[in-house]
């Protein structure tokens, strides 16, 4: 049997979130990328916001080409700099929802300043963090989250340093909400996606996931299904977990959950009172005053609201 | 370059007083500049703080941002996200720039960035004047691309030259950079800004047809391109990656002829367009002057010394650095016994009217390793020297 590839991608669930035409996409059989990219489809359907205020935004490496395959306005950027790429964006049109999806590499290496500052500012965006433990487009060499003693290619003896608690980090920097899953939890990685595009304010998700060809393979851990074993059988659910208590060990227990959920002015709302104290209500920002932006926003969450309630009584009456 | 008067919300018309720096912010915010993302440093603060104090009047948006690899990088997605934006730094800032003006050029970003040059190399002179910048705005990031360079002499001409700074990142869709130095952009001198229905400005072309048409580049060597902005629907991908008229990556030697060569000529094709100078008698002149900035206004003083002396010297001053005014050099070189280039560097644009003198006349650098301005004695002496 042959498969009209055409057909198949007209067909297919994806197509509408995802560029079809784009496909196959470059990731490796046994990574988590894929699913964590079907997760954050299905959490955009489910979330009910409107894909034309949509935009995403990648840095470099395997987890930076995912802005490639979004059919989104899409950015990819250079290594580490799609958190500011991003603030620009959100803070030249505050109506657009954007999210940031690259790798634990890109963010919190080459691209940590820029995370610990967004997550300061409480800059109103979704950071999603694919964290495999490796550089996996240039080889697998070791990231700041390499556990201690593993091996990579650039630590052929063994990880001496010692590695970022990435929700520790950005708790500690300023971010309103944080949560940690794994690959392989694709119904967490959902919910806590939805959360976070309806949450106001700097959003962390970290997703542990397996970098097969690399990661797995140099460490001696067998496959992707050994990996999510590994996961099933050794991540710790701790919703509300103090940050401080979150940090991975070579093949140690994973703490998994919703660490951080709270409310603080985000980065505009705080440049939006500051204003208005000293402009007065004719304060207008790119030309529109604070209560008509607010309207605006009241109207889209309506909107967002009726879609929201439209998709899940449709996937409801699909399960029944 | 079609163009619409200013928005009045941005224009603070009028006779002022200010420096360089400070008339850099009102010229963007009268080019319809509303947001503006920077560092600080020495010794361009001013523009940054001028145009923080200015936002919230004019409705625009000010943020400092963690260092200047962040700065960069937020004027480029505020550019896709529909505003027109600027930054401002000197040179250890413009290193941390240069790999993102390099995704600028490559994603055809619209986006002013204002360099007031301090000696350096390194740390340096961080008060003191230079002009040794000039190749690293041309060629600091990797690879093949062009930039458009603009160079200002007075605070009036720092209002005038950021307007138009804006108008030419608009149409050509690239970063445009205006080198000024730490003497331009700390000199205060009476700055006139125009009421607003006299300032053009070029306005964000957006895309406005069907989706299925829409294209967000088009290799044609070109400007008047339109972007689209995000939000409004019709989904485009950018990336720094060698890509296709659709912003989709194709990593090809085939493709990298067709979009270097835009990026090119897009600019150098249109060097006639784009470029302005400021010519003072060069008809029938022995030697040429060619001087850009601050040095042009010291070399003002050689120059009339000069005629007084009876040697016929002409001035060549470029507002527009980059593209270099390769044909004017040409056609100047066989009539004239010598061009004098004073700058505030080792001899950096020296070696472009060198290198289109093509031998056809001498070419006399009169270099300078930063700190201060030349003494006009010495440009005088260069004259002379060339007049032989």
């Amino acid at each position: 049997m042959t498969t009209d590839i055409g057909k198949f991608k007209h067909d297919s669930p994806m197509s509408g979130t995802l560029r079809m035409e784009r496909m196959p996409h470059i990731w490796c059989p046994g990574c988590g990328i894929g699913s964590e990219v079907n997760a954050f489809a299905e959490a955009i359907k489910r979330s009910g916001i409107d894909p034309k205020k949509l935009v995403v935004v990648s840095g470099i490496g395997c987890t930076g080409r995912v802005a490639g395959y979004v059919d989104f306005d899409s950015i990819h950027t250079t290594h580490g700099r799609a958190i500011p790429v991003a603030t620009g964006i959100k803070l030249a049109n505050p109506e657009l929802t954007v999210v940031v999806f690259s790798g634990e590499g890109d963010l919190t290496g080459i691209g940590g300043n820029h995370l610990i500052h967004a997550a300061r500012r409480n800059m109103d965006l979704v950071v999603i963090c694919n964290n495999n433990f490796t550089y996996g487009m240039t080889g697998g060499q070791v990231t700041p989250t390499t556990p201690h003693s593993a091996i990579a290619s650039t630590t052929p003896y063994g990880n001496y340093e010692y590695p970022f608690s990435l929700p520790f980090l950005v708790d500690a920097a300023g971010a309103t909400y944080i949560a940690r899953w794994t690959s392989m939890d694709v119904r967490n990685v959902t919910q806590s996606i939805e959360e976070a595009l309806a949450h106001k304010g700097f959003s962390f998700i970290e997703i542990i996931s397996p970098c097969t060809t690399l990661y797995l393979r140099r460490n001696r851990l067998g496959d992707g299904v050994d990996m999510l074993q590994h996961y099933q059988e050794n991540t710790v659910l701790k919703h509300g977990c103090d940050t401080r208590e979150t940090a991975i060990d070579f093949q140690g227990k994973i703490v998994i959950g919703k660490f951080v959920d709270k409310v603080k002015p985000t980065y505009l709302e705080a440049v939006d009172q500051c204003c208005v104290k000293l402009v007065g209500d004719d304060y207008q920002l790119y030309g529109k005053t604070i209560p008509e932006r607010e309207a605006e926003e009241k109207a889209e969450k309506e909107k967002v609201a009726a879609r929201r309630a439209a998709v899940l009584a449709e996937q409801t009456e699909a399960n029944e | 370059m079609k163009t619409v008067p200013a928005e009045p919300k941005g224009v603070d018309s009028g006779p002022h007083f200010m420096d360089g720096d400070q008339a850099i912010a009102e010229g963007a915010l009268a080019a319809g500049c509303r947001f503006f993302a920077g560092y600080p440093i020495t010794p361009s603060t001013e523009t940054a703080e001028r145009f923080a104090e200015r936002a919230p009047e004019v409705g625009a948006l000010f943020i400092q941002m963690e260092d200047e690899l962040a700065s960069i990088a937020a004027l480029i997605g505020a550019a896709w996200g529909g505003r027109k934006a600027m930054t401002v730094t000197c040179g250890p800032g413009f290193s941390l720039m240069v790999e993102n003006i390099g995704l600028a050029a490559m994603t055809e970003t619209p986006l002013v960035i204002a360099n007031v040059q301090r000696g350096g190399p390194s740390t340096g002179l961080p008060t003191l004047t230079a002009q040794q910048d000039m190749m690293q705005a041309r060629y600091g990031s990797h690879g093949d691309y062009a930039i458009i360079a603009l160079s200002p002499d007075s605070p009036q001409e720092c209002f005038d030259i950021t307007v138009e700074a804006f108008n030419l990142s608009e149409f050509y869709r690239v970063p445009v950079i205006i080198l000024t130095d730490e003497t331009v952009g700390h000199m205060h001198e009476k700055v006139v800004i125009p009421p607003a229905e006299q300032i053009q400005v070029v306005p964000r072309n957006n895309y406005s047809g069907p989706k299925e048409d829409f294209r967000p580049y088009k290799f044609d060597c070109q400007g008047g391109h339109p972007m689209a902005r995000a939000g409004d629907g019709y989904n485009f991908h950018i990336t720094g990656l060698t890509h296709d008229e659709r912003g989709y990556p194709v990593m090809t030697a085939e493709q990298s002829k067709i979009v270097v060569t835009h990026l090119m000529e897009k600019i150098h094709g249109n060097a006639d367009k784009i470029i302005r100078l400021d010519e003072d008698q060069i008809d029938g002149a022995d030697v040429v002057v060619v001087s850009y900035g601050i040095t042009s206004r010291i070399a003002i003083k050689a120059i009339q010394d000069a005629r007084k002396e009876g040697i016929k010297v002409g001035s060549l001053r470029l507002i527009t650095i980059w593209p270099f005014c390769e044909k004017r050099i040409r056609e100047l070189a066989p009539k004239i016994k010598a061009f004098v280039v004073p700058e505030i560097n080792y001899g950096q644009m020296v070696l472009e009217v060198e290198r289109c003198a093509g031998g056809k006349c001498e070419t006399i650098s009169v270099n300078h390793c930063g700190g201060a301005v030349h003494d006009p004695e010495v440009i005088l002496a260069a004259i002379r020297k060339a007049n032989q």
